[in-house]
């Protein structure tokens, strides 16, 4: 068989709006993510038991659950709440962001703990409270400590805003696939959807390496 | 917002079998998947310990490729692709004979691209042991071979015990990306029931609440696991 | 048993070795010092060729270490080891720790394995400790299993990688009470230490090394009575001072 590169070609136009659909996705969420995250972690360790709790049950529930399940809850549950028809786009945003917060958290969780405890000591010391103390001194460092791990997991979501693909949401993957089957080019698309994945979160995670060893020196 | 509840529903046939059969097949899934996981991803995660430059920079390609392309995409190229580049006979015979296609083709993705993940565990375990117990080795005379065998490998397993647990769990939820290709799982199910009920809260209900039980069991389960395997004394980085 | 000869190794820009040459007759307890970096961990861990060297020659009961066709696990497994931080490992017990390369690399039988065990941890003090894993001793215990083992293997030669280094204070004569007692019946020993009470009782010679070089090669009553080179003065005035 024969591969046929023109379709990819005239198609290019069309599957860079979809490219661009996942990008945009994958920015909102996860923007929307980490704020959350450290919401969801300042109150894993906070000194209220209730807080903890709830958070710890939050971040539990959805890394117990499958993604695209949650996809298919939001997909159900965003309309029926605000009671009309909203576009596929906000009830994928929505569960995107909530399910990523609950990694998120982890990963906040552990940039906060690996913040030395003299530091916070240090602060209080020169009178600031709480608020200060996470908000100038503490969290400040754990964003400095965590930034590779949190750009590791945006390689991650945006891998898994593929899964949009069952809600046929027109992302790149969808778009790959509305194509494939209306040329009959399965093979040519599939590769290509793949190797573009692949270059993108390939030279992401390069970059995230040369990022971490200049954290590291 | 108006809804009409229903939890009778989940009860009523077909659905109830078409949940317990959606159970079944998950846990096919994830199961079979694991053991390709596992095997694969232990064999790649030595090798990239290894001295051989060869070895270790094909291990390394495997992890690179597998864990860089989306695992939606990577089930499309198996079961869409890979019969199509195959030579003409085996390609028929996928096509044609292969028991289970969706089934088949499902459980070697996840198995693949999940043995990249396990391969970085099981390197970062084995790393993560100090030199000087291959020192130790290698000076009582072991091969490399014995070395990983009776030294490495069971300590670097019983390091990784929590993240292989992870890794399960998500091989576990992976499996919900097998209704891509058909298989009609626990999450396809739910859908399904929806589709016919239109009874999405107690559906989505009835597959978050299973999962949610069988991720609770597993991670339990794995917990006495590690209870046993723990090494008295032994903290892990303690020096 | 042990020759070192012109033995040389960089690691990039670094020269750890500078064509060492020293040796160590069948009998003899050598100890070899000198401040940390200088690269005697270095030099002993070449003698079993647990490092690679760049030039020079290294041979051990008449075989060459740095030989490609040498059986480098066949000569490890004669020759006993020592370390720093006792490297027993942490999941298995005592006994099996001494026994796992007496099985495995000479192919004793598990009976006569953990009758020699049994009959070594005799030796060293620790024969109630026999079932407990690693982690639940004190170093000063860990470290003489270490030795246990390592004499398990019936070795012609035991090196000793600055074995007290790790140990609180209290511990260090527990250790060093065996190794004394092991040189005092003979056995050919090669030590990495900063312990010069030890290296004055039962020494032959010491070996003093600064910066990659063997500045000083003598016999222990010369090297403590009139050191040559002022490096070795200023390291033994140092040292000794504490004592």
């Amino acid at each position: 068989m024969s591969f046929d590169l023109g379709v990819i070609l005239d198609a290019l136009p069309f599957l860079a709006q979809g490219l661009g659909l996942s990008l945009l996705l994958t920015v909102l969420a996860a923007a929307g993510g980490i704020v959350l995250a450290v919401l969801l972690a300042l109150m894993r360790l906070s000194g209220f038991r209730a807080l903890r709790l709830v958070s710890a049950a939050y971040v539990n529930f959805f890394r117990s659950m499958p993604l695209i399940l949650v996809i298919f809850w939001f997909f159900f549950l965003v309309p029926l709440i605000i009671g009309r028809p909203v576009g596929g786009f906000y009830s994928a945003l929505i569960a995107f962001t909530l399910f990523e917060a609950a990694y998120y958290s982890e990963i906040v969780r552990a940039g906060i703990q690996s913040v030395s405890k003299g530091q916070v000591a240090a602060a209080y010391a020169t009178g600031m409270r709480y608020g200060a103390t996470m908000r100038f001194v503490v969290l400040p460092q754990a964003f400095r400590n965590m930034t590779p791990v949190l750009l590791t997991q945006a390689i991650i979501l945006f891998q898994d805003t593929s899964l949009v693909f069952v809600v046929s949401l027109r992302d790149f993957m969808t778009a790959s696939t509305i194509v494939a089957r209306n040329e009959g080019r399965l093979v040519e698309m599939y590769v290509f959807a793949a190797a573009v994945y692949f270059v993108i979160c390939f030279s992401g995670s390069m970059w995230v390496r040369r990022l971490q060893r200049k954290h590291a020196t | 917002m108006s809804y009409n509840w229903n939890w009778g529903v989940l009860l009523q046939d077909p659905y109830l079998g078409w949940l317990i059969s959606g159970v079944g097949w998950t846990l096919a899934v994830s199961a079979a998947a694991w053991v390709i996981a596992f095997a694969l991803g232990s064999i790649v995660g030595v090798a990239r310990t290894l001295p051989n430059r060869f070895v270790r920079g094909a291990a390394t390609a495997f992890v690179e490729l597998f864990r860089n392309i989306p695992l939606l995409v990577q089930l499309f190229l198996w079961y869409f692709v890979v019969p199509e580049l195959l030579p003409e006979d085996w390609g028929r015979w996928v096509k044609r004979d292969l028991p289970l296609p969706e089934y088949t083709t499902a459980v070697v993705g996840l198995g693949f691209y999940t043995a990249s993940r396990v391969a970085e565990q099981v390197r970062s375990g084995i790393e993560s042991i100090p030199r000087g117990q291959t020192l130790a080795g290698y000076a009582s005379g072991l091969t490399t071979g014995q070395l990983y065998r009776y030294i490495l490998l069971p300590v670097g397993y019983r390091l990784i015990i929590p993240p292989l647990t992870s890794e399960f769990l998500t091989i576990f939820k992976n499996s919900s990306l097998a209704l891509t290709i058909g298989v009609l799982e626990l999450t396809a199910q739910s859908r399904q029931i929806t589709e016919y009920t239109f009874q999405g809260f107690e559906a989505f209900t009835a597959a978050t609440v299973i999962y949610v039980v069988i991720t609770l069991s597993v991670t339990a389960a794995m917990g006495l696991v590690e209870r046993r395997a723990r090494m008295p004394g032994f903290i892990a980085g303690g020096r | 048993m042990i020759e070192i000869r012109d033995l040389d190794k960089r690691y990039g820009d670094f020269h750890v070795l500078k064509r060492c040459s020293t040796s160590v007759a069948k009998g003899e307890v050598v100890v070899v010092c000198g401040p940390s970096g200088s690269g005697k961990s270095t030099l002993i861990k070449c003698v079993n060729g647990l490092e690679p060297f760049d030039s020079g020659t290294i041979t051990v009961d008449g075989i060459s270490v740095g030989d490609r066709r040498t059986d480098l696990p066949k000569l490890r497994a004669r020759i006993g080891m020592v370390f720093q931080n006792f490297e027993l490992y942490p999941h298995m017990t005592v006994t099996r720790n001494i026994c796992l390369a007496q099985e495995k690399v000479l192919g004793r039988s598990r009976d006569e394995a953990e009758a020699k065990a049994a009959s070594l941890l005799a030796r060293v003090g620790l024969s109630d400790q026999a079932h407990k894993h690693p982690g639940q001793l004190s170093g000063g215990q860990q470290q003489r299993v270490a030795i246990a083992r390592a004499l398990a293997m019936d070795p012609i030669a035991m090196l000793f990688d600055e074995p007290t280094s790790a140990l609180d204070p209290e511990m260090i004569s527990e250790v060093l009470d065996v190794m004394v007692e092991l040189a005092q019946e003979g056995m050919t020993m090669m030590v990495v230490t900063h312990e010069m009470g030890f290296a004055r009782k039962v020494a032959g010679r010491v070996v003093f090394m600064d910066c990659g070089e063997i500045v000083e090669d003598a016999d222990t009553a010369s090297f403590f009575g009139s050191p040559r080179s002022p490096r070795a003065q200023a390291f033994l005035s140092k040292i000794l001072d504490h004592v």
